[in-house]
């Protein structure tokens, strides 16, 4: 593996852009946590909420588990999509448990929480009963389909909520059956939206002094990246489906097999010079416009795939990019570790997890040159900062502390 | 994309084009297949509740004027080629400013300089090998996300510098931006040095001993996605659908012999998953959507139709939660119904509150609102810089 970059280094004093804000989250899986994520990658202090007796499904279910053998402080997927957070341990079955988690909420500035709707109201954490208390508050509830409505409560999860809201619909070929977007697609949506709604409401309260309570369907913020589509039915009356790799514009437009085994090229045409830039190189024929190259789709994929078919996949790649045409390689998810482009952009920071070992974490895509992201923490073990949380910031005595303890409140 | 969504918060939110509007107003589809820049549908929908200036940074006076306007501005969004904004000799003009910089690879490194489109962004991010049928090349999603990746990125970064105080460059890459669409897909390569490639329907993931699971059905009427699945709501999810299949007919046999309490999908070897799926198959065909989505809201299960913008339109619980705003999308152009906010703010949902701006549309009162009176408008109008 190449050398992995690391990121600007932080400037003398730099205590990042979210320095000094303090977050508390309750919830599980990708679509919540991933907001607390960024909001740690930047500075802000994130403080995971969780309990032995009903654990996140990505310590308990979800594999890749460190040698495959299943416990929670293995588990990849945790650390990976919690990197530097804290973890307390409260079961909130138990009323001091309660009491505990609202004091501690009582000291931050957000609240994040992804359960099913009425969850956290149940257990006496509601976004009124919290806010009735601290105004200042800001509670993101971040779920499935929303806090109301008639399907508020019907469960489901990202892979699936991506087919509802018509993304799966759009991907594959045309006449064909569709294929899946391979992971929980619209949770990533979400949690971009989440993630700016709760900054918003930072800035928001800077002004106002006043809180927010911000409801977010996961659901609704997908249909954002959809919106030409909605567009186009209602204006239109068409339904936008599949089109394989085409392009309304572009032509040739297309993904091309190359030497070697599951090898491919992604190349597009937005012009005429480009075409014919691309024709000497390749020696083929086909039409001068754009509008004829669409229509003789097909054929000119057939004589472009028979040229990249024998040659090395980088190789067409360079010889496309040195005339000037858009070409890049099918990365695979591993050579992904080894692309110069992300390792220049530190996108995989790596870290040594207390069980796991070496691991890399995920970047946020996007860098600011004064005061970075800084990754140097996994996902954290099960209550690895009950210390800090309970005595430091709570001011819980050691006595204290073993008496709860006893009593299975940091269960 | 960044605009937009800094502009649904409430943002003043200026677009600058070149004078006559930029390249993208003419990309299709068109409202009413009717080409022209007032029409498209993917500009109108980036464009909305923004007001419009024309300024041509490439002519003499180009600078100065946006100068004008930049000084005024806390957050500059641009999506120049990397290296374009100094050539322009603009990049002074934002010492104080967030300038919020959105390319396909990034502003530096080995990349930064190739050109990419939508397509090859997503090439190089991992998420078109992920998508598409064993086999048969890879592909990617008929209306392109990496814009609305990148512009979502590029708006929450610009938030988180906003809260440091800090003047400061925001470079998103769209290939960065695509690569965060895809895990648990790099964790499994980290951890357990598995590689994940495209499966077509069936969803990675989920087993112990390397199984899949089919995620996509067809239906009567089109597809369904269910899976077979473990955890507490998984098994509700058998048990239910072995009630269902009870109501409607019959029960096979590998079904009716699960103990659901105890079921675990993680362990199911392969055979063991094709044969209870070869089970649910027919049961799924004999549905149609609205039957299939019916009955797994009124069961608790999981599972849903595979829609598309017709079935959103129809969505009860869009309805429910008044998520559709019906606006003009420019001036002349019938009402539309827009995906409202993307978040309810304290039980309100920021509005499109106003259609995207004709080219040009705001340059009087825009520049007039930085000093510049209609005498200097005219002659700028006159030497074709707006």
């Amino acid at each position: 593996m190449t050398e992995i970059a690391t990121r600007p280094a932080a400037p003398a004093g730099h205590r990042g852009a979210l320095a000094g804000i303090r977050v508390v989250e309750l919830g599980f899986a990708a679509a919540g946590p991933l907001v607390g994520k960024y909001l740690a990658n930047f500075g802000a202090e994130v403080i995971r909420l969780e309990s032995r007796l009903a654990a996140d499904v990505f310590r308990t279910t979800y594999p890749p588990f460190k040698d495959g053998i299943v416990e929670p402080d293995r588990a990849g997927m945790f650390a990976f999509y919690n990197d530097g957070k804290r973890s307390a341990t409260l079961n909130l079955k138990h009323p001091k448990g309660v009491a505990l988690a609202r004091a501690l909420i009582g000291t931050a500035d957000v609240f994040v929480e992804s359960f099913t709707p009425g969850t956290v109201a149940r257990l006496g954490l509601g976004a009124e009963t919290l806010r009735a208390a601290d105004p200042g508050l800001i509670v993101l509830s971040s779920c499935n389909q929303g806090q109301t409505g008639p399907h508020a409560f019907h469960p489901g999860y990202g892979s699936q909520l991506s087919a509802l809201a018509g993304f799966v619909q759009l991907l594959g070929e045309p006449d064909s059956t569709p294929v899946l977007l391979y992971g929980p697609y619209i949770d990533y949506v979400a949690v971009g939206y989440g993630a700016i709604a709760v900054l918003a409401a930072l800035e928001r309260r800077k002004r106002t002094g006043v809180g927010c309570t911000i409801d977010l369907s996961q659901y609704e913020a997908g249909l954002q990246f959809l919106t030409p589509t909605i567009l186009e039915f209602a204006a239109n009356g068409r339904i936008p489906g599949r089109l394989g790799n085409a392009d309304l514009v572009a032509a040739p437009h297309g993904v091309y097999r190359c030497a070697g085994r599951d090898r491919w090229v992604a190349l597009s045409v937005w012009s005429d010079a480009e075409w014919r830039d691309l024709r000497a190189l390749m020696d083929i024929d086909g039409p001068a416009t754009a509008a004829e190259r669409r229509r003789a789709r097909v054929a000119l994929d057939e004589r472009i795939g028979a040229w990249t078919a024998t040659r090395d996949r980088d190789l067409v790649v360079t010889l496309l990019r040195r005339k000037g045409i858009r070409a890049a390689p099918v990365l695979s998810i591993s050579e992904l570790f080894d692309d110069a482009q992300l390792a220049h952009r530190g996108m995989w920071p790596a870290v040594t997890h207390p069980t796991i070992g070496e691991m890399h974490l995920m970047a946020p895509p996007f860098r600011l040159s004064s005061t970075p992201s800084v990754q140097d923490r996994p996902g954290p073990t099960v209550g690895a900062d009950n210390d800090h949380v309970f005595g430091e910031i709570l001011g819980l005595s050691l006595d204290e502390r073993s008496t709860l303890q006893r009593d299975g409140v940091f269960e | 994309m960044c605009g937009r969504i800094l502009a649904d918060l409430g943002a003043d939110v200026i677009k600058v084009e070149p004078p006559g509007g930029e390249a993208d107003r003419l990309r299709p589809p068109f409202i009413g297949d009717v080409e022209n820049r007032e029409r498209s549908i993917p500009w109108l929908a980036a464009n909305v509740n923004k007001r419009g200036v024309t300024c041509d940074l490439t002519s003499s006076d180009g600078p100065a004027l946006f100068a004008r306007l930049a000084a005024t501005a806390r957050i500059v969004v641009e999506s120049f080629p990397a290296g374009r904004l100094a050539e322009l000799g603009l990049q002074d003009l934002f010492r104080d400013a967030i300038v919020v910089s959105i390319t396909p690879y990034g502003q530096d490194g080995p990349l930064a300089r190739v050109p990419g489109s939508d397509l090859e962004v997503t090439a190089a991010s991992g998420s078109l090998w992920l998508a598409g049928e064993e086999g048969r090349p890879p592909v990617r999603t008929s209306q392109p996300q990496s814009p609305y990746w990148s512009g979502m990125y590029g708006a929450l970064g610009a938030l988180i510098a906003l809260q440091s105080r800090v003047a400061q460059r925001v470079d998103v890459s769209a290939q960065a931006a695509m690569t965060t669409v895809h895990p648990p897909a790099p964790v499994w390569w980290d951890i357990a040095r598995d590689e994940h490639a495209r499966t077509g329907p069936f969803l990675l993931g989920r087993s112990n001993v390397g199984s899949r699971f089919r995620n996509l059905w067809a239906c009567a009427d089109g597809f369904v996605s269910f899976a077979i699945q473990g955890g507490p709501i998984g098994r509700h999810t058998g048990r239910m659908l072995a009630e269902w299949m009870a109501e409607r007919g019959r029960v096979p046999a590998v079904i009716a012999a699960i103990d659901w309490d105890r079921f675990d999908n993680t362990r199911l070897s392969q055979d063991q998953v094709d044969e209870l799926e070869a089970a649910i198959a027919p049961f799924l065909l004999s549905l149609t959507k609205a039957e299939f989505f019916d009955g797994v809201v009124k069961r608790k299960m999981l599972g849903y139709p595979v829609g598309d913008a017709s079935d959103s339109l129809a969505d009860p619980q869009l309805s429910a939660r008044d998520f559709w705003r019906q606006i003009s999308p420019a001036e002349g152009l019938p009402p539309l119904p827009f995906p409202g906010g993307f978040a309810l703010f304290d039980g309100k949902r920021p509005e499109v509150r106003r259609p995207a701006p004709r080219v040009g549309e705001h340059n009087g009162e825009i520049y007039a609102e930085v000093g510049v009176g209609p005498l200097e408008l005219g002659r700028l109008r006159e030497a074709g810089v707006v």
